[in-house]
């Protein structure tokens, strides 16, 4: 089975400073595969490389599926076009004809539960959990094989987040989506994703990988607690994850 | 009653508040009335105290402008000033807004271009006039030239401000959902760019139908200028106020019978983002009729 991405020995340096080097990592079709590490080691630029928006240093980028989704930790939506617009952009921007487009927007807005009344509203008017639920809206509307998360529920309260990860498992699991999902937050990793990846702390190579058991979705609380647990406690794979790299605390 | 197909509906409704927006943009006018009011209050004032002379009454140039818009012949020279006015600028509009967008997206060419502009801004448009008189002699080449330099600047620094301090997180969402160069430039950087680009384009159109009088008086080229040209000539006072009155008036018009709708239209979503916005209550459901 191909892989949905891969990247090859990644390597990247903002101004001379290195933040990555020699990431391998595949992505296959239909997997949600999170990507844990600790602050500033590198994950959102290697997100950055993976949708392309950044061209890596060094190491290969292969999107067999040509396009893919994002979202990002802010909604970044188009302050000056409704919602629906906003949803539709990667369908216009694929050359989706116009009159084709509303009913599509009206299904992934159903899927993330945003009403049909608050798809003409201008992201001013919307509150800020669904204005990122639009934001994944966005991601979904074409039917991307691969979309990026890059921590996309940082901001919201507890009781959205489990939607909204709930959301993501869910749309995953029926639009057969891959996904990479960056969080540092070891409880969503192991709620959402059928594989945890840990990047090292400096950004060089990845310190490796697990399985938590059950598939996502059908987890129960208890489950994703003792998980957590023990791989907090025991696991030397989870050791450096809630480490303050280069924003160490006296 | 026939129900409305919903098509039609939507039609209607988009219709009405494109209406009401228009609306609104004109209604702002009211407040520059008053503004007005409080001028020629002033004016009455200077003119009591001066006398009818030096500055005739407000309410004597209305009538001496009414009259003068009663003859075809004054509307031609109102609309050749406008003509070379809006040429000039239009063509400022075009030059400047495709120099500034390029100049927006290479940061290089903003440095470079920054002097080039500060010495332009610098030459007095006297000079230019000279300049295009000698070059172009008299007539609507060198009112046009001078008025396009005049309008020039201002609005190509709008537009590479606009793109210069474009939201680089949107960018770079829309090149990770696949768009091309073109496709930002369509979707985003336009729309960045037309947000100083309206206030610069208000100012310089005001520059433009003043260069444009200039020039005109000046070059002896017709126009409302070469008509206040005349005034001055015959020691008309009231007539020379009443061209005045005429230009202020058209450029009034212009901006908002063009700029201010054209505005609005595509700051809607500002609207819906102050605070006070659309606050309009929910219109109570149609009551079904047996
Ligand atoms: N445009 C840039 N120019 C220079 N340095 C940068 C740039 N972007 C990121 N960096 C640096 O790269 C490192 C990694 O940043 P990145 O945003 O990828 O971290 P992260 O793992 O996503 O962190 P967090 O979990 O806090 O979001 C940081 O040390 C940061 O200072
Ligand atoms: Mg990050």
């Amino acid at each position: 089975m191909a892989a949905a991405l891969t990247l090859t020995g990644i390597g990247h340096a903002f101004l001379g400073r290195t933040i990555l080097d020699g990431i391998s990592l595949t992505v296959n079709p239909g997997e949600v595969v999170a990507l844990a590490g600790p602050s500033g080691c590198g994950k959102s630029t290697l997100a950055h490389i993976a949708a392309g928006v950044l061209a890596p240093l060094r190491g290969h980028r292969d999107l067999p599926g040509g396009r893919c989704g994002m979202v990002f930790q802010d909604p970044r939506l188009l302050p000056w076009a409704t919602a629906a617009d906003n949803i539709a952009l990667p369908l216009r921007l694929s050359g989706v004809p116009r009159r084709d487009r509303r009913s599509r927007v009206e299904a992934v807005a159903r899927q993330v539960a945003l009403l049909p009344e608050d798809l003409d509203r201008y992201p001013a008017e919307l509150s800020g959990g669904m204005r990122q639920r639009t934001a994944i809206a966005r991601a979904l509307a074409d039917g991307p094989p691969v979309i990026l998360f890059d921590e996309p529920f940082t901001a919201l309260d507890p009781a959205l987040k489990r939607r909204m990860q709930d959301l993501v498992t869910d749309a995953a699991a029926t639009a057969r989506f891959a996904a990479l999902f960056i969080t540092h937050d070891l409880q969503e990793a192991a709620r959402i994703a059928h594989r945890i990846v840990v990047m090292n702390p400096d950004g060089r190579g990845l310190t490796g990988e697990c399985r938590p058991p059950g598939q996502p979705g059908q987890r129960d609380d208890g489950a994703v607690f003792a998980f957590v647990r023990a791989a907090l406690s025991s696991s030397p794979l989870f050791a450096h994850l809630n480490d303050l790299d280069e924003r160490r605390l006296p | 009653m026939t129900a409305t197909p919903p098509a039609l509906n939507a039609l209607l409704r988009a219709a009405g508040l494109r209406l009401s927006r228009i609306g609104r943009s004109l209604w702002g006018g009211w407040a520059g009335l008053a503004g007005l009011a409080l001028i020629a209050a002033l004016w009455q004032a200077g003119h009591e105290h001066y006398g009818a002379f030096i500055l005739p009454a407000p309410l004597e140039t209305a009538r001496t402008a009414l009259r003068l818009l009663g003859t075809p012949a004054s509307w031609q020279i109102i609309a050749e000033t406008l003509l070379r006015a809006g040429a000039g600028f239009c063509g400022a509009v075009c030059l400047g807004v495709s120099a500034g967008i390029a100049a927006g997206y290479s940061p290089a060419t903003l440095r470079l271009a920054r002097p080039v502009l500060t010495v332009i801004t610098g030459v007095p448009p006297i000079a230019w006039l000279v300049l295009a008189m000698l070059w172009l002699g008299p007539g609507d080449g060198t009112v046009l030239l001078t008025v396009l330099i005049a309008a020039l600047p201002v609005i190509f620094v709008a537009a590479a401000e606009g793109i210069g301090t474009r939201d680089r997180g949107l960018d770079a969402m829309a090149t990770a959902f696949g768009a091309t160069a073109l496709h930002r430039l369509w979707l985003l950087g336009l729309r960045h760019c037309l947000i100083p680009l309206f206030p610069a384009l208000t100012l310089a159109l005001g520059g433009a139908v003043k260069v444009a009088v200039m020039a005109e008086l000046l070059s002896n080229a017709g126009g409302i200028g070469g008509a206040l040209a005349l005034s001055r000539a015959a020691l008309d006072v009231p007539a020379a106020l009443a061209w005045v009155v005429i230009a202020v008036a058209s450029l009034i018009t212009l901006e908002y019978a063009v700029l201010r709708p054209l505005q609005a239209e595509t700051e809607v979503w500002r609207d819906a983002a102050r605070p006070w916005g659309v606050r309009r209550a929910a219109l109570p459901p149609a009551p079904s009729r047996p």
